[in-house]
């Protein structure tokens, strides 16, 4: 028995001329990870936007755990949490202070606990004191994700989680994801990596022109194409696979990574 | 209005407070200038200008804070454009939180900051002469009136913020409002200025602040001017605040 958590019906946005959305449907199930799959100026973030309550929809409606977006946005932004494209992060504050920014305005007891907490769960707690501006790429969106867990909302979104990553960070946010997934979370993301969602999403939705063009699981999806041929190819290391093995990951990674790494290869 | 509106300005009150003592630097840049201006109009250009007061530093310092509050502004344009900027701003914004608190939490840390900035002018002043018999009760008057003047301003400077395309249009816009004292009664009496100057400066908003404020520093009585200064700060706050809630509304429609 599966529950919706986001449901998206006839959804259409424009900026001034530019019709970005021209009617978007689609469902989220309770605690799966859905991936909204496009290219760069498919939509994905307008749509994101939509749903955390940053912009209102030209026409349509959506519904983020039962309540509208338009209409009861604040019972949606205590369901929801939101990881922008850009780590939303304030880089004159600590990584701790950062946290204990967000548990304050979630109104939650304990907030240097809270703190304290997550730092450790994402390998922060020896940069946690540190100025953000300090901090690497994959640290950040470490430290970003970790803010959107505050508070323990039902349902994420996370627009474009590896953007701008390297490969190992890529693998650390991969399993930060699938881990909120096994805690029941809904995960909408979206990636313009087609092998991030193929990896990651239980549901992948292709957002193309304004439209959904195609939406299913993995196997579905491939049942659109003509059935596979079998081919004998000889299986070379990808660059990726080479760099990760020679500069080894798990030290300061979450755990887990390695085995991931052995998915891969 | 939200329940938590107090609660979360003052979290977010918090988190700019922090910023402003991390980089003191904008409180002293804030405070530099009007200073330099300071020594420079006493000490150079000084002896040649007649106000009919014998210490020209009493003439000037109304003036000088008017400056002093215009630049200082700016800086709130920039850290409001910078949140915007930096997805921050769509964080706070997307939380279960009083979503004006983000605005209200930057007008009030340009209160404090300018506040902080007036501070360290009025102890220059004072080593380069600076007298006045006034009261406490005066003082609070002066302190009243700049910070709606301040108010007034930084209400603007977040319509700056809110709809700047870039860092430099968020700060540039307050230049015009750094010169409006200098064709003003701040630095000489406007019965010297040429007609239509004249005219200008005794009809702009900053000659009625910088005459209350210094007839209530020489414990002259303020007269008329307190009410048509009062009235340009309201009406500057209110024209303004609507617009910055325009601007506000425009981004999250």
């Amino acid at each position: 028995m599966t529950t919706t958590a986001i449901r998206v019906e006839g959804i259409e946005k424009s900026y001034k001329d530019l019709h970005v959305l021209r009617g978007v449907d689609f469902e989220v199930a309770s605690g799966s990870i859905f991936a909204l799959l496009g290219s760069n100026g498919a939509g994905k973030t307008t749509m994101v936007k939509i749903l955390s309550t940053l912009l209102k929809a030209d026409g349509g409606s959506a519904a983020v755990e039962g309540f509208d977006v338009a209409a009861e946005s604040l019972q949606v932004r205590q369901s929801i949490s939101l990881t922008g494209q850009f780590a939303a992060v304030d880089e004159v504050l600590s990584g701790k202070e950062n946290l204990i920014l967000v548990a304050k305005l979630r109104h939650l007891k304990n907030p240097g606990q809270i703190a304290d907490d997550l730092l450790a769960q994402f390998s922060l707690t020896e940069a946690g004191p540190r100025k953000v501006a300090t901090y690497s790429g994959g640290m950040r969106r470490r430290l970003d994700i970790a803010m959107s867990l505050i508070g323990n909302p039902k349902v994420i979104f996370l627009d474009e989680p590896t953007t701008g990553l390297d490969p190992e960070a890529r693998l650390e946010v991969w399993q930060i994801v699938k881990n909120l997934a096994r805690q029941g979370t809904t995960v909408l993301l979206t990636t313009q990596y087609l092998d991030e969602a193929e990896h990651l999403a239980d549901r992948i939705a292709i957002l193309h022109e304004g439209r959904i063009i195609a939406n299913g699981t993995l196997a579905e999806l491939k049942q659109l194409l003509p059935p596979a041929k079998i081919e004998y190819v000889e299986k070379q290391p990808s660059l990726e696979d080479i760099f990760l093995a020679l500069v080894g990951t798990g030290s300061t990674a979450p755990t887990g990574n390695n085995e991931s790494v052995k998915d891969r290869s | 209005m939200n329940t938590h509106f107090f609660a979360d300005t003052s979290v977010l009150l918090g988190r700019s407070m922090r910023h402003i003592f991390r980089s003191v630097d904008t409180i002293i840049t804030t405070a530099i200038t009007p200073i330099a201006l300071m020594l420079l109009f006493v000490y150079v250009f000084g002896g040649a200008i007649r106000t009919d007061t014998e210490n020209y530093v009493n003439y000037l310092l109304p003036g000088i804070m008017l400056i002093a509050i215009a630049s200082g502004i700016a800086y709130t344009a920039v850290r409001l454009f910078t949140d915007m900027q930096s997805g921050i701003f769509e964080r706070f914004q997307s939380m279960p939180i009083a979503r004006s608190s983000v605005l209200w939490a930057h007008v009030l840390t340009s209160l404090v900051a300018n506040g902080l900035s007036l501070v360290i002018i009025v102890l220059v002043a004072l080593l380069m002469g600076f007298r006045t018999s006034a009261n406490v009760l005066d003082w609070l008057a002066i302190a009243g009136i700049l910070a709606l003047f301040t108010l007034a301003l930084t209400w603007i400077a977040i319509i700056a913020g809110l709809s700047a395309k870039s860092v430099d249009g968020a700060g540039g816009f307050s230049y015009p409002l750094i010169f409006l004292p200098f064709i003003s009664s701040a630095f000489v009496p406007t019965e010297t200025m040429p007609g239509p100057v004249r005219w200008f400066a005794e009809n702009q908003p900053v000659t009625s602040i910088v005459n209350t404020i210094q007839d209530l520093f020489a414990q002259r009585p303020v007269g008329g001017d307190i009410w048509v200064a009062l009235a340009w700060c309201l009406g500057i706050l209110v024209v303004s605040y609507a617009f910055a809630t325009a601007a506000y509304k425009r981004q999250i429609a």
